[in-house]
């Protein structure tokens, strides 16, 4: 048994930093959706006129929804990318299976603004992408419509955020035992029938994983508009960032981000029952 | 290989071997530097029950996983009815394998399980139910058709495994030590529903195990494996009474090795003399334990070689006592039926018939 000294000095700095750094700014948040601003400051008085701005102004719709469609891109991309990378890592990269894994991972430590700013000189009009396509003269005149556009930032989110799709993938393909591969061979099943009979529906639950990552980290994301977004690819952060600076309707920003907080847990409560479904393990 | 032998189970393996399923020519098999199996040649008869039996890194499974088709042979060729094997991928072979770990789909169903093999090659929905059916009345698992195999116990997924292989009606069928993961009461129960089995379907089973008694209880043959290479391929019976080498000896029951000098006829290991047909020499001799009998006990024929031995520890068992014996500065080991305590030294015998010659 415990003595009562070691379990309170075991539990009292988690219990800390979950009040401290997330509960009470939650409870901070939540407070704010439900007030107002009345002359350039807040008034605490209770009610729900922000929430209904969320959906008398279509503004904030339009843009939660080109969010989505952003994530759900960036998503479906990085699955493309991160899928056959980890499959052929997982099955066919033999030896040089650590070597690669190290060369997938070694993005993540380049700091995310670093990797922006890149995607920025590439894709700018005076950029490499630009240079490269009139080198070979297959543009005369800069093209101006690669950088400050949706596709930058599904592009941009997508470089970074397929490692964190493709090492949940690469794990839940690392653990589908080998034999079953073989058994599958063995009773009359091609590769490709194997692969859509055994290891498909066994990598499920990764492929899950890495969905969700790509799609919650996207839906968060407000530096990637920023950087190569432009006007015409604001995200639901960037109204969130705005509306707590230079706006000062605090409430307001609290209303939307409770919202974003919703749609995202019922999403994550949404996709681990769905994991746990599938997962059969 | 095969050692002249006279056993009706013997002469039967010899006679079904007038038709070969199965041939392995000569096949090698390398990982890196280290050799795994040394230019194997084997024969399997249709129908037959043959042992690959050998202790772990003697490359019976690695002759096992050639023939189903996960590896490619160094060198060598197998075929299979008259059809060249190594050349096809694993899914064209008519071979089916039961894997040690069962190797169960973990998200499909027993009878998904089972299915597979007959979805996969385009079977009809109503063909695929029939035989999906018979193969589970086969192994009495049709009350867990709907069942997860994480819900199964060991056994079960045994007799589901079996079934998935089978539902194919592969002309061969691989089982890669699939007894080992159970306990022992149900080992021996699946045992004898393997041998029964294999007997109704008429399919040639090729069964790889470490277990010299379960090889023993199943095969119609054995095939001793040792270092990657065969040691003696014969009946059990054949391989028990006339062991090719003194490893075959030694791996299957227990023997005594006399280590004899033969010069005019005779071989001499110390004091014991017995007459041999072998040239002058140095040669090594197999004695099972049973063979050497207690004077008091039996009746010496007139042949045979007695000698004084002093009994140095003895072991009840049952039916039967092990001794341990001292004679003429050699050890040896002897069992005789159950007799009461004994010491001190008494005269045994045993026949020059049943001391077999055997290579190093």
């Amino acid at each position: 048994m415990y003595s009562r000294a070691y379990k309170w000095i075991v539990s009292t700095p988690p219990i800390l930093w979950v009040t401290i750094f997330l509960l009470l700014p939650y409870a901070l948040m939540f407070a704010h959706s439900f007030w107002l601003v009345r002359d350039g400051v807040i008034a605490h008085e209770w009610n729900l006129q922000n929430y209904a701005k969320l959906f008398q102004n279509l503004v904030y719709l339009e843009v939660l929804f080109r969010t989505m469609r952003i994530a759900a891109g960036v998503t479906l991309l990085s699955l493309l990318l991160g899928y056959p990378l980890a499959y052929y890592m997982s099955f066919h990269a033999g030896v040089r299976k650590d070597l690669l894994y190290q060369l997938v991972i070694v993005p993540l430590w380049v700091s995310y603004l670093v990797r922006g700013y890149a995607w920025k000189t590439i894709l700018g009009s005076e950029g490499v992408l630009n240079g490269f396509l009139q080198y070979i003269h297959l543009t005369k005149e800069p093209v101006s419509f690669f950088l400050y556009s949706p596709f930058a930032v599904v592009l941009m989110l997508t470089h970074i955020y397929t490692p964190f799709v493709f090492l949940p993938l690469y794990a839940s393909l690392e653990h589908i035992p080998r034999n079953l591969v073989e058994a599958s061979h063995d009773i009359g099943a091609g590769s490709r029938a194997t692969f859509f009979r055994v290891i498909l529906p066994l990598s499920l639950p990764g492929l899950l994983a890495g969905a969700t990552f790509a799609f919650l980290l996207t839906l968060g994301d407000f530096l990637a508009p920023l950087l190569v977004g432009g006007p015409s690819s604001i995200m639901i952060a960037n109204i969130v960032q705005s509306l707590f600076g230079t706006a000062y309707d605090w409430p307001l920003g609290a209303a939307i981000s409770v919202s974003i907080l919703l749609l995202t847990i019922s999403l994550l409560f949404f996709t681990e029952r769905l994991e746990k479904r599938w997962s059969v393990r | 290989m095969t050692a002249a032998g006279s056993t009706t189970e013997h002469a039967a393996a010899r006679a079904a071997q007038g038709n070969v399923l199965l041939e392995v020519r000569s096949v090698a098999k390398s990982f890196g530097p280290r050799e795994v199996l040394k230019h194997i040649s084997l024969e399997i008869a249709a129908g037959e029950f043959l042992t690959l039996l050998g202790e772990s890194g003697s490359g019976k499974t690695t002759l096992l996983r050639l023939i189903a088709g996960f590896e490619q042979p160094g060198s060598g060729e197998i075929w299979m009815s008259g059809e060249r094997l190594d050349t096809l991928p694993s899914y064209r072979r008519r071979v089916n394998t039961v894997f040690q770990s069962y190797a169960l789909f973990p998200h499909l169903t027993v009878q998904e399980n089972v299915a597979y093999g007959l979805q996969v090659s385009g079977a009809t929905k109503s063909e695929i139910s029939g035989r999906v059916n018979e193969a589970l009345q086969m192994v009495k698992m049709q009350e867990f058709a709907a069942s997860r195999p994480a819900t199964l116990s060991g056994g079960q997924q045994q007799r589901v495994a079996l079934a998935r292989a089978l539902v194919n009606r592969p002309k061969l069928l691989l089982l890669d030590e699939p007894l080992s993961a159970l306990d022992a009461n149900l080992r021996k129960q699946m045992q004898g529903e393997l041998k029964s089995l294999q007997r109704e379907l008429g399919i040639t089973f090729l069964f790889v195990t470490h277990d010299q008694d379960e090889a023993m209880a199943l095969s119609d043959r054995i095939a001793l494996l040792k270092d990657g290479g065969l040691e003696q391929v014969a009946s059990p019976r054949e391989i028990y009474a006339h062991p090719a080498t003194s490893y075959a000896a030694e791996f299957i029951g227990q023997t005594n090795l006399l280590r004899a000098e033969i010069s005019n006829g005779v071989a001499a290991c110390g004091s014991l003399q017995w007459p041999a047909t072998q040239p002058a020499g140095p040669a090594l001799f197999s004695v099972r334990p049973e063979s050497i009998h207690l004077s008091n006990d039996a009746a010496a024929p007139s042949d045979a070689v007695r000698f004084r031995a002093t009994v140095r520890q003895q072991i009840f068992s049952g039916s039967s006592e092990h001794l341990e014996l001292e004679a003429a500065g050699q050890s040896l080991r002897s069992r005789i039926p159950a007799r009461g305590p004994l010491s001190g030294q008494h005269e045994f015998w045993f026949s020059p018939a049943d001391a077999v010659p055997v290579r190093e």
